[in-house]
């Protein structure tokens, strides 16, 4: 049935504590090609430090975090050099921040800003820079003509929407979001998380999605893993901890969301 | 001690300054610091700047870089814009007279070390000759990127992306590369160098020049050299290359057609006129295209 | 029965003896049985009616088959599109979605969808998924059109989020969207319960169109009638209950 062999990030045992104090609790869980999975939990779960963790941005305290790279299969994240790490944060990875504006170069143009990775692997042809700039701005909504427009001339929900233009234009396989949707108005919110949707439907990419909005994980992720305290208390498919909750605390939870 | 000199008089050498201003220890770890700039074409060496009689801004880099080389039997030159005769050059050589007593001169063949503020000579250098440069901002990402931890990491990786940002910025903005100074430039094929603010049209000179070249940076504390005969290639994109700029006339003094030309307002109406920006080289032409007796008088 | 290891080999859903219990643990702890000793066998080309009041926890079955709802006993094989017969209870994540995407459906009563999404998108998008699913998104669409247009969806609401429909619209984009992307186990929950009578006589014509195709579907028809039209045969719920 499957044709692959191992996933595209495998995590085992992953424990990050900050002293004595364990926010992240051996957690192990296997990503596969194309799958979303949804970090859910409230604050001081641990749940931030975890991505942050998976994605190369916080050495866990032990544990291992590794990805397939192209070419040579899962390798320990943390035992690539500086220079790999960070090509590979270019290029086959993305992050997209909670606040697009730690995400984006403020004071440089929209085209600049998505085409930015493309000139970083080596790109020096300024047509067709900014013809793929403007394919992306388009494909993520965003009128092309604001092409040479700066992102703080931009709404909230197009600056996000810039920040995964950016961060997309490589293909990446992996993409790392961190409550993507919060602080943006419900309106566009709804149609954030439907362009995500169909990106990651589109290009069959992996994501890990840390939020606190069970609505975003039910409808972005396959998956989902609830935190709480540092520990994986619930993991499965998304409907399923949703609709069946096992643990006290997913119960907990779930019964919590207020109906609109 | 300090009377006002009569401006002809040549200033004396005062014996109780060590030669060249710094102590000995000091000029030997800044020529470390160069020796390893030299080794490493292009790339900013740390270096311990001192405090200088004069304050930031105003050439302290330049001015520790030459005093550290400088020697009793070399012939300096020094020029501010082009011009020997500005305040700053003549100030700067006024200083190296009193702590040295070397031969100085306005003949840009005649020098060993010509320092110099933004600007390159118009005279094709030679080996042997070096030209320090005084640099304000030695980081060539600085205003893209502020932090000086991730600016060392981007050099050290070769990540010039941003270098490419910038330029891609202006593309946009201009419809062409807006930078006319300190453009960019990519040394031996290996880290990216600020070449001090000098005009573009200025940055063909320095790919393969017979001369040392040395960037003295004192307020940021760096120094760094591009070795004889390097190459040194100004960024561009493949669709729109690196471009120097051009005048429709030739200077007004000398005729020539093929130096930096100074924008001269010389009166309240607007007026103008064009003027070659290397002084020497203006003199130099004039004395070839007019006969002796009839030299026209020098404007400055 | 109890369940034994090898399932039925041509059986598109078996499943042995399951048993499905609620913990409320906000609540004491509270278990609440809903099934016991569940058993169904459903083979190609048949149409199986649950019956029995409500409470009797035929939604349950409905959700354990499709792994919504996590089995507390007992096996449910669902046989994937290579004929492997793959036990739910005990597959990972991955595996459930692989089974979820070519070898069942599962029309719920509720229509969920990501609002201010077009309901001809809606519809579309099971042809959409993976990245070589073969459509192109116009192509895609254009099969939407015609299942909309079968299930006498005004043209003019093509354009529009679903969330302001009646609920017999929002039932046919359901139904339309389940249908566009055939697979061989089909389970339906009161496909028909909001519907007019031509629009519950075209579910009639669609459900036995399946059923000569092959697929097997398990479903939940409150109406007699057409209960009586598609079910060739029907399980009563009621010998199944859990005794608390």
């Amino acid at each position: 049935m499957h044709e692959l062999t191992q996933p595209l990030l495998r995590v085992q045992n992953l424990h990050c504590a900050y002293g004595a104090r364990a926010v992240v609790r051996d957690i192990s869980l296997d990503l596969w090609p194309g799958e979303v999975l949804a970090i859910v939990g409230e604050s001081g779960s641990g749940k931030t430090t975890l991505l942050n963790a998976l994605a190369a941005r916080h050495a866990p305290t032990s544990g291992t975090v590794a990805f397939a790279m192209r070419g040579s299969g899962l390798q320990d994240i943390y035992a690539l050099s500086e220079a790999q790490a960070r090509l590979l944060a270019r290029t086959d990875w993305g992050f997209v921040h909670q606040h697009a504006a730690d995400g984006l170069r403020m004071n440089v143009s929209a085209g600049a800003n998505v085409a930015e990775r493309l000139m970083a692997l080596g790109q020096r042809h300024y047509g067709n820079l900014r013809a793929q700039a403007g394919d992306w701005l388009a494909r993520v909504e965003i009128d092309p003509s604001r092409i040479d427009d700066r992102p703080d001339t931009f709404s909230g929900g197009m600056r996000q929407r810039l920040q995964i233009a950016r961060n997309l234009i490589t293909q990446p396989r992996l993409v790392f979001m961190d409550e993507p949707t919060s602080g943006l108005d419900v309106s566009v919110q709804a149609r954030l998380l439907d362009m995500l949707r169909m990106l990651t439907r589109q290009m069959n990419l992996a994501a890990v999605i840390v939020t606190h909005d069970l609505a975003v994980a039910r409808l972005l992720a396959q998956r989902m893993l609830v935190m709480q305290g540092g520990v994986a208390v619930e993991t499965g498919l998304t409907d399923q901890v949703l609709d069946d909750p096992q643990h006290p605390y997913t119960q907990l939870l779930v019964s919590s969301v207020l109906p609109p | 001690m300090d009377q006002p000199e009569a401006s002809s008089a040549a200033p004396v050498r005062d014996p109780h300054i060590n030669f060249a201003y710094l102590d000995e220890r000091t000029k030997r770890m800044i020529r470390r610091a160069i020796l390893k700039a030299v080794a490493i074409p292009g790339y900013q060496v740390p270096f311990g700047s001192r405090e200088m009689p004069l304050p930031y801004g105003w050439g302290t880099g330049g001015i520790q870089v030459t005093a550290s080389i400088i020697g009793p039997d070399d012939v300096l030159k020094v020029i501010d814009q082009g011009s020997d005769d500005t305040v700053n050059a003549v100030n700067i050589r006024r200083f190296f007279q009193r702590t040295t007593g070397v031969e100085v001169t306005t003949d840009t063949t005649a020098a060993s070390i010509i320092q110099t503020r933004h600007r390159i000579p118009e005279t094709p250098l030679q080996a042997g000759q070096i030209l320090v440069y005084q640099v304000p901002v030695p980081e060539p990402m600085q205003h893209l990127e502020p932090r000086e931890v991730e600016t060392r990491k981007l050099h050290a990786l070769q990540e010039y992306g941003l270098m490419h940002v910038n330029l891609f910025e202006d593309l946009a903005h201009y419809g062409h590369i807006a930078t006319t100074y300190d453009y960019p430039v990519l040394v031996n094929g290996r880290y990216i160098m600020s070449p001090s603010p000098i005009p573009k049209f200025d940055n063909p000179k320095m790919h393969q020049n017979p001369a040392l070249q040395l960037f003295g940076a004192g307020r940021e504390k760096r120094i760094y050299a591009v070795p004889p005969f390097t190459d040194v290639e100004s960024l561009g994109f493949e669709d729109h290359p690196f471009e120097v700029q051009h005048w429709d006339h030739p200077c007004e003094i000398c005729g020539a057609r093929d130096s930096f030309l100074d924008e001269v307002l010389t009166d309240d109406q607007g007026s103008r006129m064009f003027v070659c920006s290397d002084s020497d080289y203006c003199a130099k032409q004039q004395a070839l295209h007019t006969p002796p007796n009839t030299l026209p008088p020098e404007t400055v | 029965m109890t369940p034994t290891q090898t399932p039925a080999p041509t059986a598109l859903l078996d499943m042995q003896s399951v048993g499905k219990q609620f913990v409320l643990h906000l609540q004491n702890s509270t278990a609440l049985p809903v099934l016991s000793g569940f058993d169904l066998r459903l083979l190609p080309g048949e149409c199986v009616r649950l019956s029995g009041p409500s409470g009797m926890g035929k939604s349950t079955v409905l959700k354990l088959a499709f792994g919504n709802y996590r089995a507390t006993s007992g096996r449910i094989w669902v046989r994937d599109t290579d004929g492997q017969q793959i036990d739910i209870t005990q597959a990972d994540a991955r595996t459930v979605l692989h089974l979820r995407s070519h070898a069942m459906g599962y029309v719920s009563q509720f229509l969920r969808v990501i609002p201010r999404v077009a309901a001809i998108d809606i519809v579309a998008a099971p042809l959409l998924e993976g990245p070589d699913s073969g459509f192109t998104p116009a192509q895609a669409r254009e099969q939407a059109a015609l299942w909309l247009t079968r299930l006498r969806i005004a043209p003019a609401l093509w354009q529009l989020p679903p969330a302001t429909f009646s609920g017999g619209e929002q039932q046919r984009i359901n139904i339309a969207r389940s249908f566009i992307k055939p697979r061989p186990l089909l389970l339906l929950d009161e496909p028909t319960a909001s519907l007019d009578p031509e629009n519950t006589q075209t579910v009639i014509e669609l459900i036995a169109q399946a059923r000569a195709q092959g697929i097997g579907i398990l479903g939940i028809f409150h109406d007699a009638v057409v209960a009586q039209a598609v079910a060739s045969r029907t399980v009563a719920m009621h010998s199944f209950q859990a005794t608390p």
